[in-house]
């Protein structure tokens, strides 16, 4: 029980510690406005403008009876796993548009779907709040779901899941504000991430040579770089005005983009600690709700709820191209494993390969 | 983790929030890092040694692009 004196001493040592928090909050900021010594595409001025390049809509995947919420590409470059409203996951061949294998799951709106590094796998979940597994049979008469494994529980619908360099752990992050790794053969938890202060509605994994790190993007409107092994928040961002839909990392390693319901994307550059860039413009009002780099870096292609795709200039901020084709929002967005292509997903029941 | 709270755990709970935010920032104060012309200097150079392995932005034949071929046709 307390009494009179120790009620007292925890609201003095609170009042404390929010002071410290303010003067850090400020001492970051001066040390990050300290190096802020130019702007990115001030920097670029000097380099060649991209001449016109012509990126038209090759394939239309149809097949899905409600939205498309997530789609990954498998390593092979090829085939393409998508997830829908309607609770169907998919594997396609990209090539010759031919579904492969077909899973039902047992919930609606399954907002998340990933390829296994091997391609003899895919993971999905959505408002289940789990994330499963399920190996790829060769044989079609095969039934999927019989062999699924369950791997990951959160407490809320999970948002986003990607497989780590191997089949044997995925990376998940929730609608309960939670990111999470686990081991997919026991389903343990390995690692939690706690720190977002709403639901983490994406997440990435830094490019291999970066090491173990990735990060994520939320409700909460920051973005933040986590360590996998320690489950520290090693660096934060909150520079968005709305929810982070989606978050990418450059291919080097040293950067990331990500995609905002403020209508925005922005390019936060990790060892200078700041955003580096801000791709924008007037005319652009609904928000992106998924964002991919080509494979030098030079172009990020963004997905928009106003059906369209902006392609941006990276190091210049300009737009070079809007593309048109989706008939409602674009929700997913990923460039093929050697750029040669990247597909959309939408709302409109479709994926679509533009190259 | 605390369900059931009473004002005085309600007090300390919010302590170890702020104790946490506190240690975080920390954290966060103390990374090093560098200037953003350097940055912007090396994610330029990424762009520059990679471009012309970038078949999206170089645009390749379509001899070379799979996606760029004709639709097979299927005949059923």
């Amino acid at each position: 029980m307390a009494s009179q004196e120790e009620s007292s001493q925890p609201s003095d040592t609170l009042t404390t510690l929010k002071t410290e928090s303010e003067t850090l909050k400020t001492k970051l900021e001066e040390e990050r406005a300290k190096l802020h010594d130019v702007e990115l595409h001030q920097v670029a001025e000097k380099i060649e403008a991209l001449g016109q390049f012509v990126i038209k809509n090759r394939r239309t995947l149809k097949g899905h009876g409600n939205k498309v919420l997530c789609m990954d590409w498998c390593k092979d470059k090829r085939r393409i796993v998508s997830s829908s409203q309607d609770g169907k996951v998919i594997v396609w061949d990209a090539f010759t548009t031919n579904k492969e294998h077909a899973v039902t799951m047992p919930c609606t709106w399954v907002m998340a779907c990933a390829y296994a590094p091997s391609g003899c796998a895919v993971a999905c979940g959505g408002l289940d709040n789990k994330c499963s597994v399920y190996p790829l049979s060769l044989d079609k008469n095969e039934n999927l779901a019989a062999k699924k494994k369950s791997v990951a529980m959160h407490t809320n619908y999970l948002s986003a899941c990607c497989f780590t360099n191997s089949d044997m752990q995925i990376l998940t992050s929730s609608g309960d504000g939670t990111c999470a790794l686990w081991d997919v053969e026991s389903g343990q938890m390995l690692q939690s991430f706690h720190g977002h202060a709403a639901d983490v509605l994406c997440l990435d994994l830094a490019p291999s040579e970066t090491g173990n790190t990735f990060v994520s993007g939320g409700c909460d409107k920051k973005a933040c770089v986590w360590d996998m092994r320690t489950g520290q928040c090693i660096q934060s961002f909150e520079t968005h005005e709305s929810d982070i839909n989606s978050v990418r990392y450059y291919p080097s390693g040293d950067a990331f983009a990500s995609g905002s319901d403020d209508a925005t994307c922005r390019l936060y550059d990790l060892r200078a600690d700041r955003e580096v860039a801000i791709y924008s413009k007037e005319s652009i009002i609904f928000g992106a709700s998924s964002v991919d780099f080509s494979f030098s870096g030079r172009l990020l292609f963004g997905g928009y709820n106003d059906y369209t795709i902006n392609v941006w200039d990276v190091l210049k901020g300009t737009r070079m191209s809007i593309l048109f084709g989706h008939e409602n929002r674009v929700s997913t967005l990923r460039v093929s494993p050697d750029g040669t292509a990247f597909c959309s997903g939408s709302w409109d029941n479709t994926l679509r390969i533009w190259a | 983790m605390v369900s059931k709270m009473s004002s005085k755990m309600v007090g300390s709970n919010n302590l170890a929030h702020a104790r946490r935010m506190v240690q975080q920032l920390r954290v966060e104060a103390s990374i090093e890092r560098i200037k953003v012309s350097k940055a912007s200097a090396d994610l330029m150079r990424y762009c520059g040694e990679h471009a012309k392995y970038d078949p999206l932005l170089m645009g390749i034949p379509a001899s070379e692009n799979p996606f760029k071929d004709k639709k097979p046709c299927i005949i059923l």
